[in-house]
């Protein structure tokens, strides 16, 4: 009786290596081409806007049409102004309705509220200025800060939701039955023990849904409206990045158009900002 | 599995003096012996699945009771039935009596919470909290019960990692996590983290299924000298480990309870044949 031979045939072996190296270098160059569209973004907005980035668009409001200089300082602190009125909606509501479906709701009610979350993750940004111009804008005869940050906020709630759900499935229940072993009410094993072991996938939830929210235009164009001035008072239009981007895209002046790109390099960069503190974070509770 | 239809009827407590027991589930005890739970007809449905069924056993207080029964029978979930940890399951139902000290535990003025902090339970797989540290996983259940002095949390913290026989190798670094000790150092952390908040009893599901012979020794050592203070009712699947360090045994078959007495008699002579086939390794 013939043993089978543990000999590789040659010629096959050699098919079989470059069937190998080929799909290798195919999956490389797949990988290759996600990363290209990043990198063109961070090429366009660099060779476009960092010429035109210097300390008075920091400092400066927009100048008059026709005159040159002049930069987005109020853009800036309003896209943080917005952000942070986005933040005090968005934050508490999404914490809480997340601690809701993973701790308390029952099985049928939660599968409508993730259902109604999944559609709000889904509805068109603009619908959302629509819906809080007929809400807040038209009611008080004004658009105004508090309209912008409502848009905002309430984008986030759903985004906010959801992950805080997600990160507290995942604390093992052994933790939850742990804790309720040693007598220790309910609401005190959630806040102290589950919502402890989590808190570095919600706050990275939260800047995640900070960082989605901070580049959106079409939300503020009937809410925020945009405003070439300082604001000092939040019933009133206020400046944001991506407006004032949009209002400088589109106007007919060359030195618009430069610091259109300068204003988008700096949005891009605290979007990047905040996307790094995730990973940071995220590598920290890794490591452990 | 045997599936009966759930019972109309809510909760009756039954009392103490009536009913009699069936012969095989008969305790020789003595007289004067306290009685720590007293349980009666005791069922539990999980769904439409029956995993208790008619259960009745006293359980002695001062005393080790090891559980003892093929995977599946109802012994992790009859343990949990005694500090209402089933709770956390949705969808589960009980019918019979289950008094702790002559207390009915599932009476309605009855704050679970108040049970599970005189029942004690450990689990099979170490479960320190991952945030917090030695010295923190020790006191939680205090702190987070209320207890502020500071004086009283210090001499809990070395009394009960003492009783826990842990004090020696983590005293001179009680801020590091929880979940740096070892396996069986774990285990015996979630012991000393269960005794902190002095509880009657102790309710050990499978404690050393997950460590190996050494740290299975200490966890055992440890069991002998809690017995004197406290009631141990302990799950295992390690039948030399039940006749080690049980003053009971009680064996349960398809959520039923066969047969339940002195350690010895169980291992040695039992009454019921198939508790007589399973301790000597023929099914299970």
């Amino acid at each position: 009786m013939t043993r089978p031979s543990f000999q590789l045939n040659p010629a096959r072996d050699r098919w079989r290596r470059a069937i190998n190296r080929a799909i290798t270098v195919l999956l490389f160059l797949c990988a290759v081409l996600v990363m290209t569209p990043l990198f063109l973004v961070i090429y366009f907005l660099v060779s476009r806007g960092a010429s035109s980035l210097d300390w008075n668009f920091f400092t400066q409001l927009p100048k008059p049409t026709g005159e040159l200089g002049g930069g987005m300082a109020n853009a800036i602190v309003g896209s943080l102004t917005l952000l942070a009125m986005a933040a005090v909606i968005g934050v508490p509501l999404g914490v809480l309705g997340g601690i809701y479906l993973a701790e308390y709701g029952v099985a049928r009610l939660n599968g409508y509220v993730r259902f109604a979350a999944d559609v709000l993750n889904g509805v068109p940004s603009i619908v959302w200025g629509m819906v809080v111009y007929l809400m807040l804008v038209v009611p008080f005869k004004t658009f105004s800060a508090y309209a912008g940050g409502v848009a905002l906020g309430l984008m986030m709630i759903p985004l906010v939701m959801r992950t805080t759900e997600e990160v507290l499935v995942l604390v093992p229940q052994s933790y939850r039955e742990a804790a309720l072993a040693l007598g220790i009410a309910r609401w005190k094993v959630i806040t102290k023990i589950v919502l402890k072991t989590a808190l570095k996938g919600i706050v990275t939830g939260v800047l995640i849904a900070l960082a989605r929210v901070a580049g959106e235009t079409a939300p503020l164009l009937f809410t925020a409206l945009g405003n070439n001035f300082w604001n000092h008072n939040l019933r009133e239009p206020i400046a944001a990045l991506p407006l004032q981007i949009f209002s400088y895209a589109i106007s007919p002046y060359d030195d618009w158009h430069r610091q259109a790109w300068a204003g988008a390099l700096v949005l891009m960069a605290i979007i990047l900002a905040i996307n790094l503190s995730v990973r940071a974070l995220t590598r920290g509770r890794n490591s452990r | 599995m045997s599936i009966r239809p759930p019972p109309v009827a809510p909760v009756q407590p039954v009392s103490v003096s009536g009913g009699a027991q069936a012969p095989s589930t008969a305790v020789p005890a003595s007289a004067t012996e306290e009685i720590a739970f007293d349980i009666r007809d005791f069922s539990l449905w999980y769904g439409a699945r029956q995993a208790l069924d008619t259960v009745s056993i006293r359980v002695p207080a001062r005393k080790v009771t090891a559980i003892i029964g093929p995977s599946g029978c109802g012994k992790s979930t009859f343990l949990r039935a005694l500090n209402r940890l089933h709770e956390l399951t949705p969808g589960t139902r009980i019918s019979g009596s289950l008094r702790l000290f002559g207390e009915d535990l599932y009476g309605r003025d009855v704050d679970p919470a108040v049970v599970r902090r005189r029942v004690g339970m450990v689990f099979q797989k170490s479960n320190p909290f991952p945030t917090l540290s030695i010295e923190e996983n020790v006191l939680v259940g205090l702190r987070l019960n209320g207890v502020r002095d500071r004086a009283f949390l210090r001499q809990r913290l070395e009394e009960t990692l003492r009783m826990a026989a842990l004090w020696d190798d983590v005293k001179d670094h009680l801020r590091r996590p929880g979940i740096s000790l070892s396996g069986g150092q774990q285990q015996r952390l979630c012991i000393a983290r269960s005794l902190a908040v002095e509880p009657e009893i102790l309710l050990m599901d499978e404690p050393c299924s997950a460590l190996d012979p050494l740290a299975t020794a200490k966890i055992e050592e440890l069991i002998q000298s809690l017995r004197e203070t406290h009631t141990v009712v302990i799950v295992t699947h390690n039948m030399q480990q039940a006749a080690r360090c049980s003053d009971r045994t009680a064996f349960f078959y398809l959520g039923k309870l066969v047969e339940f007495a002195d350690t010895r008699t169980v291992f040695m002579n039992p009454h019921n044949p198939q508790t007589e086939a399973y301790v000597s390794g023929r099914f299970g």
